[in-house]
């Protein structure tokens, strides 16, 4: 090949990653710059004081904090109807299943992984009328529907860190264990998963990013755009992502859009705090294992 | 010992459990939108306008402007993402891959939302300014943001991809008088040209999955587009748009035509994709 095509090929390479730095940084410092004006308590607080909101739940207007709260309680929710479907799901595939059955399962794993959001959020909408007609009046779209179809979305990414976090770990402590005479579930509850526990903790963490990030899902099953801090699992709630769709097509005022910009730039550094920790955290337990 | 076999079972219905979700997304969508399956009208609803004044409810214009703005992102993002896969893999200094990849791992972070509202604001008007047509809430502009959103999802699979080439074969290469960047064109890019494939596909299914974006940036009109300046409406923003109270009409249905195709679709990504990458790869 000639020198002058790997240059140009060099040359191509360079390009890219700057075109794709400089799209990041004008993205992320757009969002700063517009936002830097309103970095202020009273962008989550408007004109409550933040310690009477804090302590005494003092009603917040004009501020962010309905939509933080709702954003907070979703994922909680969320994330704890998951969780304990996807933890057991990861460590049968990391060590109870194998062969054809472990393939077949991590392929509707991986349908399921890359159903679009909004496919999901017509599901949990249609459940909600499905529900309204046939189990209970009371039902409507509400945090807890929300939370369920979210729960759908996440599942697979806890299955796959779950399931990663196990199967990284060396072949040679799968087997201490069993050789002293533990049977497969000591091994895998006493050895096997506060081993991995670090990777496991990233895989929850980068699914609860996922949850609070999610706009579709929760468009269609519940979110509004004002409702106040969420008072019970079956009523509407406010949420940080749906509050920024909002805004972006009503806002009445300029100030409006500013907390637009604030809102967006808490949930970047929500979303990346959440993802690097992960990160991190995987990073730690791949450490570890090769130390062993 | 019966604790031990209870264990198990717990753990084997997790997982059952978790793969009926997938299967009972698809079940519910296909018994919704079952009576126009059903009774031969489906050619009409997939090839028909979409005008609810006139009784008709086509999707096709919400197919060809998923089809749009799907490929208009994947054409921008592909040379790119293969342009920095191979920055952090052959040709930058050493930290600046490292760093550059850091700086990937962490944009797949980046809410879609952030990006729809970076875009109104911001490459918008730009889009408007630039090309004096409409409002700038066209293809183009979705396209454009939708683009940087799946050039992560590609670069991390690209990276994993040509990192997966044995080390042996390079340092062959290496020892007959190659290059680094000889290296990548006779030993890494045609050894990982299937995993490479992968990627691309798994960036469509991502590019057409999107809601937020093409939302919020491509105008959602229902004609159907001339140019990539015109405003078009894809099938995920047709399911997000509408909120019919009539659970009944045939306005809603089609809605579930709409998630089928695209359920159907990203299904299909992911099958080739699993069959492409011959070792299990990592999906970012």
């Amino acid at each position: 090949m000639r020198v002058a095509g790997q240059r140009a090929i060099t040359a191509w390479s360079w390009i890219s990653s700057l075109l794709l730095t400089g799209s990041v940084v004008t993205v992320v410092g757009f969002v700063l710059i517009k936002s830097l004006p309103v970095l202020h308590w009273r962008l989550i607080f408007g004109r409550t004081p933040p310690l009477e909101a804090l302590w005494r739940w003092a009603p917040v207007t004009g501020g962010l904090w309905p939509a933080i709260g709702g954003t907070f309680f979703l994922v909680i929710t969320a994330v704890g109807l998951a969780l304990p479907f996807g933890l057991g799901a990861g460590i049968y595939l990391a060590d109870c299943a194998d062969g054809r059955l472990k393939r077949g399962l991590t392929l509707l794993f991986d349908v399921l992984a890359g159903v679009p959001s909004i496919v999901v959020g017509l599901f949990g909408f249609s459940l909600t009328i499905f529900l309204h007609r046939y189990l209970s009046a009371r039902i409507y779209p509400s945090l807890l529907i929300s939370a369920l179809a979210l729960a759908f979305l996440v599942l697979p990414y806890l299955i796959r860190g779950t399931q990663e976090a196990l199967e990284n770990l060396p072949n040679a402590l799968r087997l201490i264990a069993p050789a002293l005479g533990a049977t497969r579930m000591q091994n895998i509850f006493r050895v096997l998963v506060p081993k991995a526990l670090d990777g496991i903790a990233g895989g929850v963490l980068l699914s609860i990013g996922r949850c609070a990030e999610d706009t579709a899902v929760i468009m269609l099953t519940g979110a509004v755009a004002s409702a106040g801090l969420p008072k019970s699992l079956l009523g509407s709630f406010e949420a940080l992502p749906f509050y920024i769709y909002y805004i972006s097509s009503q806002y009445r005022d300029p100030q409006e859009l500013q907390q637009g910009y604030g809102a967006a730039l808490i949930l970047l550094l929500v979303c990346a705090v959440l993802l690097a920790t992960s990160l991190i955290l995987k990073n730690l337990l791949a450490r570890r294992v090769r130390g062993w | 010992m019966r604790s031990e076999r209870c264990m198990q079972s717990a753990l084997a219905a997790a997982a059952w459990i978790s793969a009926a979700a997938a299967v009972l997304i698809f079940l519910f969508m296909a018994v919704l939108g079952w009576p126009l399956l059903g009774n031969g009208d489906l050619m009409q609803v997939l090839c028909g306008p979409w005008s609810p004044m006139h009784h008709q409810y086509g999707i096709r214009p919400m197919i060809l402007g998923t089809l749009c703005i799907a490929s208009l992102a994947l054409a921008l993002a592909v040379p790119v993402s293969l342009g920095c896969a191979v920055f952090i893999q052959v040709t930058a200094p050493k930290g600046l891959g490292r760093a550059l990849h850091h700086l990937v791992r962490l944009m797949t972070g980046i809410p879609t939302v952030v990006y729809g509202f970076v875009g109104i604001f911001l490459l918008v008007p730009l889009v408007r300014n630039l090309s004096g047509h409409g409002a700038g809430l066209s293809i183009l502009s979705a396209g454009l943001m939708l683009s940087l959103l799946i050039a992560p999802t590609m670069i991390l699979f690209f990276v994993q991809g040509l990192a997966a080439v044995p080390q042996s074969h390079r340092q062959a290469a290496c020892a007959l008088g190659a290059t680094p960047v000889q290296q990548l064109i006779y030993v890494l890019l045609p050894q990982a040209r299937r995993t490479l494939l992968a990627g691309v596909v798994l960036g469509l299914g991502r590019a057409m999955g999107d809601t937020l974006i093409a939302l919020m940036l491509a105008g959602n009109s229902v004609a159907t587009p001339q140019s990539i300046l015109d405003p078009t409406r894809t099938l995920t923003a047709h399911i997000a748009l509408i909120i019919a109270a009539d659970f009944e009409s045939p306005e809603f249905r089609t809605l579930f035509i709409c998630a089928l195709i695209l359920y159907l679709m990203t299904t299909l990504a992911v099958a080739v994709m699993r069959r492409l990458a011959a070792k299990p790869v990592e999906i970012p």
